[in-house]
């Protein structure tokens, strides 16, 4: 890959003592010149063989210096600051953890602001310092590396495949296939078993997406409050409210698909193709679950009746029966059938004739 | 002395044992070009890094449980409310964990952060061509590793089971469920049965905090390797060519300026983590099917796929008793899928169109290749326009136009503006390439009016500098497509028939630029050394320009 690599004769004065190559006896005086760990001398890194008169000497790629020595000092006082300011900042993110209360929102504030900013301080005043470090105080160079072509020699390629195919003929795959047929139709399965382990992940759908928890006789009841409500609660058109079948409050599995929106309208607001004998006194049900993705349709504009999912803008007019009238939902949202049972309640005339919420494969 | 002494011990004893002395030399040596551009790469990697102290930390408080709790915590506005373990053990490291929130906010920020710097990271090596040859390989990690950051992210955002991020389950559901054949068995399975029952967020946690990260990190690793062993691609300057790298070496130099921007990352996202809320899950409240809030938004990254999903018409079939939902799995899939497969592909595309099989380490100047970096500009504005839909309602309130307009307007611009772009992004990459001939042939105006013994006035120019000439005379040079084979004198193969007619035409496209001044070849131009140009002529185009020597007068 890399023409950078040294040469593993010692002689050259290699500081890297440990080398594994150090078979002969360092230049002990050039070894204690250099440093340990810095890099290796620059002859070492040409391709040039050795001159005749023994090992060149010495030339450093990277000067020791910096070309502006008096401005070094300054840059080493100020790299000096940023590292004992971030130390500071360091010490005091710790007393700020101690000192610093939680359990209510305004000490969680403070104690976060604290916290944050000591740690923004400590970090970025390593940055800081660590950049004045390059810039001011190491010697600018440039190096070049040459590169070579990725592809191996015709003889490494060569070679590869004679150890490939001597490979193969001494495992006697090629030569027999009974053993090749017999392990691949057994790998196939073996590959395939673990897929199925995943079949318990969850139940099957079944016809699970058709229905909701609505019954008949089912009461509607105020989402949040779990009041059951009369015709009487909407004493002026145009509210809407949520509700959910009674006794699923903590069903959330039963609200994802059973949420409802009721809403009251003035008479002969409510239009074809709403079905008008699902209604109670000018109340309607729509499903609450959007047809597109199933959000909630949660914002109702009570001046031009229209429902708008908030996720995707799917829009449906409440008086015709939810129809969409802008958006990507391709269904309008289904009708609860309502009926007043004896005592007067609101509650459900049958579960919902069609599947409500986004639609899937099966659905027809 | 003796800490040198010290030092040749250790050395000494993992030598002799893991023999790394030239290996580990040479990577000290490593030379690493500079350009302000390569350090994108690095926020991205330096963001997972923090990405994965931060995460640990979360973990050792955080439950990742459906199970019901009436939460009675410090938070007293929730005082009393049924919630799911998730959400109340992230009000718990919100208010109750010293340093919690701050680390939850830098978890976030650094998300968002890791996304964006992949984003752009994209961008530049699409631009520069540095998915060339050799480097096809880590381009294709990087777009998976895009996919698996998208996924990470979405789960990431969903654990706290807030109703925001039930939100986005809920349209993950329903995105499922329209797929044709499997969609229902997918969602059912992913879910544990019906949405949303009691698994996802077991499910998501591993996901999240295992699996997904363990491939990131996985792929993060072979990304790198592959980048030493291949070494860096560097921009065109003087001295700078296929063959070679030129920059500072790894030790001392990028060690330090790379420490110095892994500190600068964590300090600005603590920072964001101190002073710019993020997720407040406390004001969302727990998830509740029945309930959602206005002005719902996803994280950035996945603002492409909610407006690919408020753009599309509300299409949709029943056919044989079984429904189509094309107007949700196709916005969901198709523009996502073509944006990775069509960045996956085009690195051989271009390599067919091109016929050019070489190794590049060269950078290409943007302007340089300006088919490539108008597509590029196209993609990047049907995104934007996907992106920006994706964020309507937002837009709509604040610029108080109608919300309806501004999906319909996106209907149009996702078509339109793409091709509007390329046509522009090319137009000006060829400015640019005149520009760039100009200073060639012309020089750098001096500002000097000089009048000659004939009384006419003439401008001076002096001849640009070689570092100037250097940039501005890189070009990937193409060979011509072998249209007639040489030997039987029909047309070479991979030129027949309708496929090379295609293939001549789009290599056409593709080659297509402002041809540098004749005399201008690599390395074969030398500049005069008597600071006198020729004099500024005006000149028909490039192709009947005068050679630029400065001898010309």
């Amino acid at each position: 890959m890399s023409d950078t690599n040294g040469p593993d004769e010692p002689a050259r004065g290699d500081d890297l003592t440990a080398g594994p190559a150090a078979s002969g006896e360092p230049d002990e005086g050039q070894a204690r010149r250099r440093v340990i760990g810095t890099p290796a001398p620059a002859q070492a890194r040409t391709l040039l063989p050795e001159g005749p008169g023994g090992p060149a000497p010495a030339v450093r790629e990277l000067p020791a210096d910096p070309e502006d020595l008096p401005g070094a000092k300054r840059a080493e006082r100020a790299v000096a600051a940023s590292f004992t300011i971030s130390m500071l900042a360091g010490l005091g993110f710790i007393a700020c953890y101690v000192i610093f209360r939680v359990h209510t929102v305004n000490n969680v504030f403070h104690s976060n602001l604290a916290l944050g900013l000591t740690m923004a301080l400590a970090f970025l005043a390593l940055g800081v310092g660590a950049v004045i470090w390059v810039r001011r105080l190491m010697p600018n160079v440039e190096l070049t590396e040459q590169r070579h072509e990725l592809r191996s020699t015709p003889e490494n390629k060569a070679a590869f495949k004679k150890t490939f195919e001597e490979g193969a003929d001494a495992s006697q795959f090629v030569k027999r296939p009974l053993i090749r047929r017999t392990l691949i139709a057994a790998t196939v399965p073996v590959a395939i078993a673990p897929i199925f382990l995943l079949r318990d992940l969850g139940p099957l759908p079944e016809q699970s997406l058709d229905h909701t928890v609505w019954k008949r006789g089912t009461r509607l009841v105020l989402f949040g409050t779990n009041r059951p409500l009369t015709p009487a609660d909407f004493n002026s058109p145009g509210s809407s409210v949520s509700v959910i079948p009674e006794g699923f409050a903590d069903n959330d599995d039963a609200l994802a698909k059973a949420a409802t929106t009721l809403i009251k309208f003035a008479p002969g607001q409510l239009q074809k193709p709403t079905v008008l004998n699902w209604t109670v006194d000018d109340i309607v049900a729509y499903s609450k679950i959007c047809t597109h993705l199933g959000c909630p349709a949660a914002l109702y504009e009570q001046t031009t009746h229209h429902i708008l999912c908030p996720c995707h803008q799917s829009t449906f007019d409440a008086t015709r029966g939810a129809a969409v009238i802008f958006g990507p939902a391709s269904r309008p949202l289904p009708q609860l059938p309502l009926m007043l049972n004896a005592e007067g309640f609101l509650v459900a005339r049958s579960d919902y004739q069609e599947p409500v919420g986004p639609s899937f494969w099966e659905r027809s | 002395m003796s800490t040198n002494r010290a030092l040749e011990g250790v050395g000494t004893f993992l030598d002799d044992r893991l023999h790394g002395a030239r290996g580990i030399r040479i990577f000290l040596r490593k030379i690493f070009p500079d350009h302000w551009s390569f350090l994108l790469g690095e926020i991205a990697l330096y963001s997972f890094i923090i990405l994965l102290l931060t995460g640990t930390f979360l973990t050792l408080f955080f439950q990742p449980s459906m199970s019901t709790i009436t939460y009675h915590g410090s938070y007293l506005p929730l005082e009393g409310v049924k919630m799911s373990r998730a959400y109340a053990s992230t009000l718990n490291i919100s208010f109750d964990v010293r340093g919690g929130l701050l680390m939850r906010q830098i978890h976030h920020w650094a998300a968002d952060l890791f996304m964006a710097a992949i984003f752009a990271h994209m961008i530049r090596i699409f631009f520069t061509g540095a998915y060339r040859k050799p480097r096809e390989v880590n381009w294709l990690i990087g777009i998976i590793l895009f996919t698996l950051g998208l996924i990470e992210g979405l789960f990431g955002y969903s654990l706290p089971d807030d109703l925001l991020s039930g939100a986005g389950l809920r349209i993950l559901e329903g995105v499922l469920q329209s797929i044709p054949i499997v969609g229902t068995y997918l969602a059912f399975f992913l879910f544990g049965g019906p949405f949303p029952g009691n698994d996802i967020v077991p499910r998501m946690y591993i996901l999240h905090v295992l699996v997904i990260p363990g491939l990131i990190l996985a792929l993060i690793t072979a990304h790198l390797f592959i980048m030493v062993f291949q070494k860096h691609t560097q921009m065109p300057g003087k001295g700078r060519t296929n063959q070679n790298v030129v920059g500072q070496p790894m030790y001392p130099y990028f060690m330090a300026k790379t420490g110095a921007y892994f500190f600068f990352i964590f300090g600005v996202l603590a920072l964001a983590g101190a002073l710019a809320q993020i997720n407040p899950v406390w004001l969302y409240g727990p998830y509740n099917p029945v309930a959602m809030s206005a002005g719902s938004q996803p994280d950035f990254y996945m603002g492409m796929l909610e407006g690919a999903l408020r753009v599309f018409p509300a299409w949709q079939w029943v056919v044989f008793g079984h429904t189509f939902a094309f107007n949700v799995f196709v916005p969901a899939l198709v523009p996502l899928g073509l944006l990775f497969t069509g960045a996956a592909m085009w690195p051989f595309i271009e390599q067919w169109v091109t016929g050019d099989k070489r190794e590049h380490h060269l950078l290409d100047r943007p302007r340089n290749a300006p088919t490539r970096t108008a597509i590029g500009i196209a993609v990047i504005t049907a995104y934007g326009v996907l992106w920006a839909e994706g964020a309507n309602d937002i837009l709509a309130d604040h610029f108080q136009i109608s919300l309806y307009l501004t999906t319909q307007i996106a209907q149009v611009a996702v078509f339109v503006a793409p091709v509007l772009a390329y046509l522009i992004t090319k137009r000006i990459c060829l400015g640019l390439q005149r520009k760039d001939v100009h200073l060639l042939e012309h020089g750098v105006e001096t500002g000097i009016i000089r009048q000659l013994p004939s009384g006419e006035f003439i401008e001076e120019t002096a001849p640009v500098d070689d570092e100037a000439r250097a940039v501005l005379e890189s070009r990937t040079d193409y060979e011509p497509l072998p249209v007639i084979d040489e030997d039987s004198d029909v047309p070479a193969p991979g030129m027949r028939g309708a496929l090379g007619k295609v293939r001549s035409r789009l290599y056409n496209v593709v080659t297509e630029s402002v041809p540098l001044p004749a005399g201008n070849g690599h390395g074969q131009h030398e500049v005069e050394g008597n600071g006198h140009a020729a004099p500024a002529a005006v000149s028909g185009g490039p192709d009947d320009a005068p050679p630029a020597e400065g001898s010309e007068h």
